[in-house]
Order: structure tokens, then C-alpha cells, then sequence
């Protein structure tokens, strides 16, 4: 008998689920994906090359340009690295407040996807939902921070902004009320049969290959793996009492139900922040230059993004490196593309949540 | 300090040797890098268990010395070779998936090499 013929399918680098340009190669027979080859490249844009030019201060400026989802946390892991060499003590005020910004992009991003990804399988009614609850929350980052996209408030040594009490209080105000909004709408991810009929038991990803393929964030927990970079305690995280969110079926379901989990963690998280922030101090002032080497490691909705910082006393750094999570989510991607069908890959590779932007930086 | 680094200088000779103990301990590889230096470049390679991080780093003097791939012990190491390679111009022997310089698809070739300023 004759084996089935094979073809190529170049899917991307432009293509409707597809915000910003990544390629892959589809070898198919038939409708079924064999074999996934990934490239890249199409917009890189060098930026780690800009420390040799730009004074390491000023340059959290062009981290937090790197992606403009997880701008904040990009901005603040350029500062921990930095933190770090130069042994600063940030207050503990600018900590709390790290950790507030941090998990409200982790709520946007997250509503982001869940409604990029109803769209991807034609649910737009929900597609429009999701997005109009991730308004409300830009609406409190622009409100506390003055930006909806850059937030420009992290900066080498604490925070430029404050948040008043009154003002947290409101917040926490409408969170529990957002709370109630997205949990309607995650509802109809979690129990509707034609939202499950496209998720569940697709692009299944073992726990196994997870962790051998140094996957990260929703992608890994999905698969049941306990990682998440925000238990290594950086800004206030260590005082904070979460449990990492895991599930175990490592199918395209699991990691939606990972990140509407983690929808109501932030929410707690932000809570908790709150709730234990005191008066004092936003920075601390910054002097002399940075001189060693750190990996500063930190969670993003992605998954667990590396900033390496090499410096050698000058304003100007010798290396930055950055490391994003969608970078190491691809062998992943790659991995659980054969055996699925032409027609869900989409929805597959829409479900690592890749971010171009940060892996062209 | 937020964690402990250990950052430990190795031979070219000893990389996987001491790549594939790692894996044997059960540690992942978190990512690999390159850094030029004032006559050298160095290459970091992370790695990560329980949260415990580790980094081994190489140092090479010679641009035309090839580096071992690490891509047969762990797999995902192929992208970052091929990154550096396209960025850097340091070859990789008997990569899992080599893009033969076709990764990146940038103006500049090999943009982040010191022979390049």
C-alpha cells in the first residue's frame, strides 16, 4: 500500500489568528498535521543591542517597549536585574505595588487570550465580552499609572507612581465586581459543549515533554508541572500566600482552565497586596553604576521570562539578554502540532499564547 | 539576593559531560545566551530544578571553534543555537533542527558579532 502523500503548508507569517508574524512549515497528509517547523525573524528588532548605547537607567524605558502586554514586568525584571547587581534595598511600598501592577497585567493579558482565542473558534459573542471586562481593567492601569499599554511606573530603585488608599480601596471595590462578570463569562469557557468540542483532549502535551522541553507559565502548569517564578519571592511575592495553578490533562482545555484560574488568583493576589501594603517610601536614590552579572527571573502571563544583565561599571551594560517565555514555549508548540488536525491549529498555537513581540525583541 | 546563582566556568571540552549530568539530575535547560566580551565571547547555558539555578559558561577565543549541540540531550536547545548562530556567528556541531544561518531573518547578518563594528 502507498504511504499517504505529504504536503507543505506554509502557515503564517500573516494569518487571521495571527496578531503579529510567526511561520511554521505544516507537513499534512491529508488534513493531519505530521510535522511542524517553526521560523522566526520576520520582525526582530535587536533591541538588547541598544544597552550598549542607552544609560542603564533610562534604559527600562525600552524594556517595558519590548511587548506591549507584559510591558510592566518586562520594565520591572530589567529592574531586579539591575536591583540585584547593585544591591538596592527597594522599599517595601514599591514591592507592593511591583506586585499590583504585575498581577493587573496578568489579568488583561489573560482576558486578552481568552478572547482572542473565542475568536479564533468563531465564538464572537464572547470574543466581545471578554475584551469589554479586559477594558475595565486597562481603565484602573490607566488610572493608577497614566498609561493603558506602556505603564512607564517601575523604575531602578522602586516606583514612580503611588496609589492612595482611597484609590486601592476603589479598586478592590471593582475587582469584586469584576470578579462576578468574568466568572459569567469564563463559565461559558468552561461548560459550553461547543467550547469544549475544540478543546478538549486537543494538542495534548505530556507532563513529561512539558518539562523536558523547558516549557513555561500556563503552557507547563497545564501539563501538571508546579512552576511559576513568583515563588521565588522577587518584589513583595514572598509575602504573599498563593499556590501555583496546575492541571493535569496538558490538553489545549487545560490550559484554558489554567488561565481563568488564574484570573480570580490575581485577583486575590491583589487583595492580599492591599491588604497588607503600608504607608513609606516609593524609591530609593540610585547611585554609582552596576558592576557584575544577575538572571532575574519572573513570571509573566506567559510564563517565566529571564532578563540577563552583564555590567562592568560604565553607564552603559555589556550584555542584555532577554529570554521570553513564548521563545521557550515554541519546542513545545512543535511538539503537540503532529497528529492534530489542519483545522485546529490554529486554536493550538493560539493556545502557548505567543507573543511575538517579546520574542522578537 | 533573590536567589542564588551558581555561575560556573567549564571547558568547551567538558560541556556536555557535564549538560547531560544535569539532565540526569532532572535539571531543564532554561535558556542559553551569548555575550561578547572585550576578545572573547561567552556562552551561558542555564539551567533550572526546583528553582534552583545553575549556569555553566564557555568561554571561546577562537570564533572558528565549533560548539557541541546540546539539542541531543536537550532537545529545545536547537532554537537558541540557531540564534546565536545567526546572531553571533558561532557554529553548532550536529544541531537537532539546523536553519543554516536561516533563522533570523535580519538585515544585518551575524549583527551581534564584534567583527561586524
Amino acid at each position: 500500500m502507498n504511504s499517504p502523500k505529504r504536503t507543505i503548508i506554509p502557515f503564517g507569517p500573516q494569518h487571521p489568528v495571527l496578531p503579529e508574524p510567526i511561520h511554521l512549515d505544516l507537513v499534512v497528509e491529508d488534513e493531519k498535521v505530521v510535522e511542524a517547523i517553526p521560523s522566526l525573524g520576520f520582525v526582530h528588532r535587536g533591541l538588547e543591542k541598544l544597552v550598549e548605547k542607552r544609560d542603564f537607567i533610562d534604559f527600562v524605558y525600552v524594556a517595558e517597549r519590548i511587548c506591549g502586554i507584559c510591558s510592566f514586568i518586562h520594565g520591572l525584571t530589567y529592574c531586579i536585574a539591575i536591583e540585584e547587581i547593585m544591591q538596592i534595598q527597594v522599599p517595601a511600598r514599591a514591592n507592593y505595588l511591583r506586585v499590583i501592577w504585575s498581577e493587573l497585567s496578568r489579568l488583561h493579558s489573560h482576558l486578552l487570550w481568552l478572547g482572542l482565542t473565542a475568536d479564533a473558534f468563531g465564538f464572537e459573542a464572547l470574543f466581545m465580552h471578554t475584551w469589554k471586562l479586559r477594558e475595565k481593567i486597562l481603565d484602573i492601569i490607566e488610572e493608577t499609572t497614566g498609561g493603558r499599554v506602556i505603564f512607564g511606573s517601575s523604575k531602578v530603585g522602586g516606583v514612580r507612581k503611588d496609589i492612595t488608599p482611597e484609590k486601592l480601596a476603589e479598586i478592590i471595590f471593582k475587582l469584586d465586581s469584576y470578579a462576578k462578570e468574568i466568572k459569567e463569562i469564563t463559565d461559558v469557557f468552561v461548560n459550553d459543549s461547543s467550547v469544549k468540542h475544540r478543546l478538549v483532549g486537543v494538542g495534548i502535551l505530556s507532563k513529561q515533554d512539558a518539562y523536558s522541553l523547558g516549557a513555561v507559565g500556563p503552557t507547563l502548569r497545564a501539563s501538571g508541572v508546579n512552576i511559576d517564578m513568583r515563588k521565588l519571592g522577587y518584589a513583595a511575592y514572598k509575602e504573599i500566600d498563593f499556590t501555583p495553578v496546575t492541571e493535569t490533562s496538558g490538553d489545549s482545555y487545560a490550559r484554558c482552565l489554567v488561565r481563568i484560574r488564574e484570573l480570580f488568583q490575581s485577583i486575590d493576589i491583589i487583595k492580599q497586596a492591599a491588604a497588607k501594603i503600608q504607608p513609606g517610601e516609593l524609591e530609593v536614590k540610585v547611585s554609582g553604576t552596576p558592576n557584575g552579572e544577575f538572571f532575574a527571573r519572573t513570571e509573566q502571563p506567559r510564563g517565566e521570562v529571564i532578563y540577563y544583565v552583564k555590567a562592568n561599571g560604565t553607564r552603559f551594560l555589556q550584555r542584555l539578554r532577554v529570554r521570553t517565555p513564548t521563545f521557550a514555549n515554541i519546542p513545545a508548540l512543535v511538539k503537540l502540532l503532529p497528529g492534530c488536525q489542519l483545522a485546529d491549529v490554529p486554536v493550538l498555537v493560539l493556545t502557548i499564547d505567543p507573543c511575538i513581540s517579546c520574542t522578537e525583541r | 539576593m533573590i536567589e542564588e546563582q551558581k555561575l560556573i566556568d567549564i571547558e568547551v571540552k567538558d560541556l556536555l559531560s557535564q549538560a547531560g549530568d544535569l539532565c540526569k539530575s532532572g535539571y531543564r535547560l532554561v535558556q542559553i545566551g551569548c555575550t561578547k566580551l572585550p576578545e572573547t565571547l561567552e556562552v551561558n547555558y542555564s539551567f533550572d530544578k526546583d528553582y534552583k539555578f545553575i549556569n555553566l559558561k564557555v568561554k571561546l577565543n577562537d570564533l572558528t571553534v565549533a560548539l557541541p549541540s546540546l539539542s541531543g540531550i536537550f532537545w529545545s536547545a536547537f532554537l537558541y543555537e540557531n540564534e546565536i548562530h545567526d546572531l553571533f556567528g558561532i557554529k553548532f556541531t550536529e544541531m537537532a533542527v539546523d536553519y543554516k544561518g536561516n533563522f533570523y531573518r535580519t538585515a544585518v547578518k551575524r549583527g551581534f558579532n564584534p567583527q561586524n563594528e
